[in-house]
């Protein structure tokens, strides 16, 4: 047998962004015994990466906007495929779950009045996402851990869960070691919540902290769940792409919130030039009344640029591949030209977008108040995850729950920017939520100590193996340029059957996959385990995608270019078969309520 | 390519020694990518902390040639790559492995400030209202990523190891952003004089002056509740009419 200490909480959350520590917050404020589980350090989530703001009908702004705007920009947005209950509860709970915030002790930017501001974003009708600058995730993760500091959670920092367990049918805990003396720990509890956030590093540009690797999503997947809509990825259009060394790095959408333009080398603004029908009553046709939009004009339409970033990269790539790209094979960002616009152009630029202002000027040696950026698309966010209940965030397994990034269903095809913040927040505390519920109702059941032992001893096969096998480092990387050239923005169904062949190979790789030294913090173990991950969940992404023979939202195909109608009334559905092998199924959308449908027709015009 | 000269702090049993590696320069190239590739390719243990790579977690603070700096935020192009580039861990706090310390102090400390406490809401609707200019200082002190450099270049912690009676730049800074925001009802000048020292800081700037973040900590946070410390229990007519109220 192998040792572990053991652990015994009602409800145990793993992940510690805004999804978990929300989740946290909730459940322990339902007087139940929680566990907080961090990858990293707490407070150091990816979620510290999100910029431009969160998405909450407070109509601070704009008095017109209310919870139904959102609710059919969300739909819009997702093309449709989302789950509508999950959209009809984040447009309606997200301004509460604001205003809570402030109660903790967030300090947003403010209105002339004294309210909360909010800002223009793409798809979204009105200015809608409360923000602080453009370090709004900074903001809201240290306002959660400061308050969930003070609220009796267990924090284990740095730790590595390697295996969900489950009995007869239940979720029972998590095992896993703490990166610093690489001891095991098995957590025993009642209720888990999965708030692992994403699987961005499953490609080799990408926005995506080292922490996106799907644990979550996979871990989920191993143990029984379901996931669904992974061919749903969205790749954020303004990456930096130059120098290689910040390649992927994120350029918030804030900088086209506050009037940057996107041109192409010849200095047209492309964006002007391929409108969707879905949103030509609400963009702007010339450059003159976008500019009206941005200073706050409420007759005015939005500019082409705020369009949903599933079609802003698509541009992009068109005017890349037509050669009408930067010299860094991307497009001109440009915030500076504002200032023929104002007369406070420099201080406002660096007022509004500080840190974009810092990052050029450190890592790219441009000075963005004078000098376009070159931006391109980069990998950013995962529509997909584990399936759950739309009120409840229970997954397929009972006992065991998902929210956030890690959850599927809120947005559908297409995120739209500034929704994840807030879906953090409202399924967040949703998950943390029922999950106590489901722990005041249901005790804990006994871990397996024979799965236990066998996740162990799994988890230590990179030792066994030892240096003379393969790199987890260099399989990893390949798996990313496979992923990125042959699973990327744009697909066909040739190249997908090649990468389900080459992931065949880099699956065996991964099995001989060995690292030196000893078990204290040793980043090659923790690559090794990562791997197997990104391995699940790049399977997971790739069977969808070649499933989902039309073109929709974050997911492109070259060979069927087209939205096929038929593709609208259901989502992909992967899981673990018996025998080991990945399943595929498509599982009905569930019907729209008359009310709803309504909603969504009353918000075309 | 270009090949640049680095010596790595690694632990062993004695505590540790500078190991040299090699790297290939390539464009735009920061001390964290060389970091990487010398994992990658070299050393696949060599424990080391990041996430964001972009100067927003603050996981990645190290000392580059003896100075506290993130490592994702040190352009190669920024040192004299003529003789080897140092890279070794936070000094102030003890070594866990290779550039790995164990910062669990700052979030005991953190713990021991007494949280924001909202006053009562200003609107019916439970909302609050506050001017811009009158949050922009606590913006700046909330801009703080929690990298720990300021604490770690601090002689009170670094080289008196008063970690016990004084909760250091970071926390001081913590402490500001509560007591300037205008929503806050609590009261942390009493515990400022006591258990959390700040009278052992002697304005050195030294904090303020490695802040990847720029935060103007000693003139903006540390320097303004010093006052409101001296204002409360040192000034001579306060204390006076103490003596009488008492």
């Amino acid at each position: 047998m192998s040792t572990f200490q053991a652990f015994e909480y009602d409800v145990l959350v793993i992940g510690a962004g805004g999804a978990g520590l929300r989740a946290a917050i909730e459940a322990s404020a339902a007087g139940v015994k929680v566990g907080l589980i961090c990858k990293s350090l707490l407070g150091k989530a990816h979620t510290v990466m999100a910029e431009g703001g969160v998405a909450a009908a407070l109509a601070n702004v704009d008095d017109r906007d209310n919870w139904k705007v959102h609710f059919a920009d969300t739909m819009r947005g997702g093309q449709y495929v989302n789950n509508w209950r999950m959209a009809e509860l984040h447009a309606k709970e997200s301004p509460d779950r604001v205003r809570e915030l402030e109660a903790w002790g967030a300090v947003f930017d403010r209105t002339p009045d004294g309210k909360i501001l909010q800002r223009n974003f793409g798809g979204h009708r009105y200015p809608r996402l409360a923000h602080v600058g453009d370090r709004t995730g900074l903001e809201l993760i240290r306002t959660l851990q400061d308050h969930g500091v003070h609220r009796g959670l267990d924090v284990h920092m740095e730790f590595t869960v390697v295996s969900l367990l489950v009995s007869d049918g239940r979720a029972t805990g998590v095992i896993g070691y703490e990166r610093e003396r690489g001891r095991f720990k098995v957590f025993n509890a009642a209720a888990v919540v999965l708030a692992t956030g994403g699987t961005g590093r499953a490609y080799r540009i990408t926005s995506n902290s080292w922490e996106g690797t799907g644990d979550g999503h996979a871990l989920a997947y191993q143990a029984g769940a379901e996931l669904m809509d992974m061919e749903f990825m969205q790749f954020h259009p303004t990456g930096m792409i130059w120098p290689p060394s910040v390649q992927g790095l994120l350029v918030t959408e804030g900088v086209r919130g506050e009037g940057g333009v996107l041109l192409n080398k010849e200095g047209r603004r492309f964006m002007f030039d391929d409108i969707p029908e879905p949103y030509r009553n609400q963009t702007a046709d010339n450059e003159e009344e976008g500019w009206r939009y941005v200073l706050g004009d409420r007759n005015a339409r939005r500019p082409p640029e705020l369009l949903t970033r599933d079609h802003v990269a698509r541009c992009i790539m068109r005017e890349v591949k037509a050669g009408r790209g930067s010299p860094h094979g991307g497009v001109f960002l440009d915030i500076a030209w504002i200032k023929k616009k104002m007369s406070n152009a420099e201080a406002h630029i660096k007022r509004k977008l500080p840190s974009m202002y810092h990052q050029f000027k450190e890592l790219g040696d441009i000075d963005i108040t004078k000098e376009p950026m070159e931006i391109g698309p980069t990998t950013h966010y995962i529509m997909g995850g584990i399936r759950v209940d739309a009120d409840s965030q229970m997954s397929t397994i009972p006992g065991l729950f998902a929210a956030g990034e890690c959850a599927a269903g809120i947005n559908g095809a297409n995120r739209l920017g500034g929704n994840s913040l807030s879906d953090l927040l409202v399924f967040g505390k949703r998950a943390g939520e029922y999950a106590a519920k489901f722990a005041k109702e249901n005790k804990r059941a006994a871990v397996d100590p024979a799965s236990a032992d066998r996740a162990i001893k799994d988890a230590l096969q990179p030792f066994d193996r030892a240096a003379a096998s393969e790199n987890p480092y260099t399989v990893q990387a390949a798996l990313q340029d496979m992923m990125q050239s042959l699973v990327g923005i744009v697909r066909t169904e040739s190249e997908m059957q090649q990468a389900l062949t080459e992931l065949a190979t880099l699956k065996t790789r991964a099995a001989r996959a060995g690292i030196t030294g000893h078990r204290e913090y040793n980043p090659g173990w923790h690559t090794s385990i990562d791997l197997k991950n990104l391995l699940t969940v790049s399977e997971a992404i790739m069977r969808s995608a070649i499933e989902r023979k039309e073109s929709r939202g974050g997911h492109f195909r070259e060979d069927f270019p087209d939205k096929n109608p038929e593709y609208a009334t259901f989502n992909i559905v992967t899981r673990r078969a018996a025998d080991g092998s990945m399943e595929v199924c498509r599982a009905p959308l569930p019907p729209l309520p008359a009310e709803l449908k309504q909603i969504i027709e009353d918000q075309k015009v | 390519m270009t090949k640049a000269a680095f010596k790595v702090w690694r632990s062993d049993e004695a505590g540790g020694h500078y190991r040299d590696y090699s790297v290939d320069v390539v464009p735009g190239m920061v001390v964290l990518d060389a970091i990487h590739q010398i994992q990658a390719t070299q050393a696949p243990d060599l424990a080391v902390r990041w996430n964001c790579k972009a100067g927003k977690c603050g996981s990645c603070s190290a000392e580059i040639n003896g100075n506290p700096k993130l490592m994702c935020m040190t352009r190669l192009n920024t040192l004299d790559l003529l003789s080897p580039v140092t890279v070794e861990p936070m000094r102030a706090f003890p070594l866990i492995k290779d550039l790995v310390t164990d910062v669990s102090w700052n979030f005991r400390v953190k713990k021991t400030i007494t949280p924001f406490t909202a006053r009562p809401a200003d609107a019916p609707d439970g909302t609050w209202r506050m001017q811009q200019q009158d949050v922009d200082r606590v913006q700046e002190f909330r801009k703080c990523i929690e990298c720990f450099l300021c604490q770690d270049v601090c002689h009170i912690l670094r080289d008196h190891k008063l970690h016990d009676g004084f909760i250091g730049p970071r926390f001081i800074t913590y402490a500001a952003a509560l007591e300037m925001n205008p929503l806050d009802a609590a009261d942390r000048v009493p515990e400022l004089k006591e258990q959390h020292g700040i009278g052992y800081c002697n304005i050195t700037r030294c904090c303020t002056n490695v802040c990847p973040e720029h935060i103007t900590i000693t003139e903006n946070a540390i320097i303004p509740l010093k006052e409101r410390v001296v204002d409360r229990f040192y000034d001579p007519l306060t204390r006076l009419l103490r003596v009488f109220k008492s």
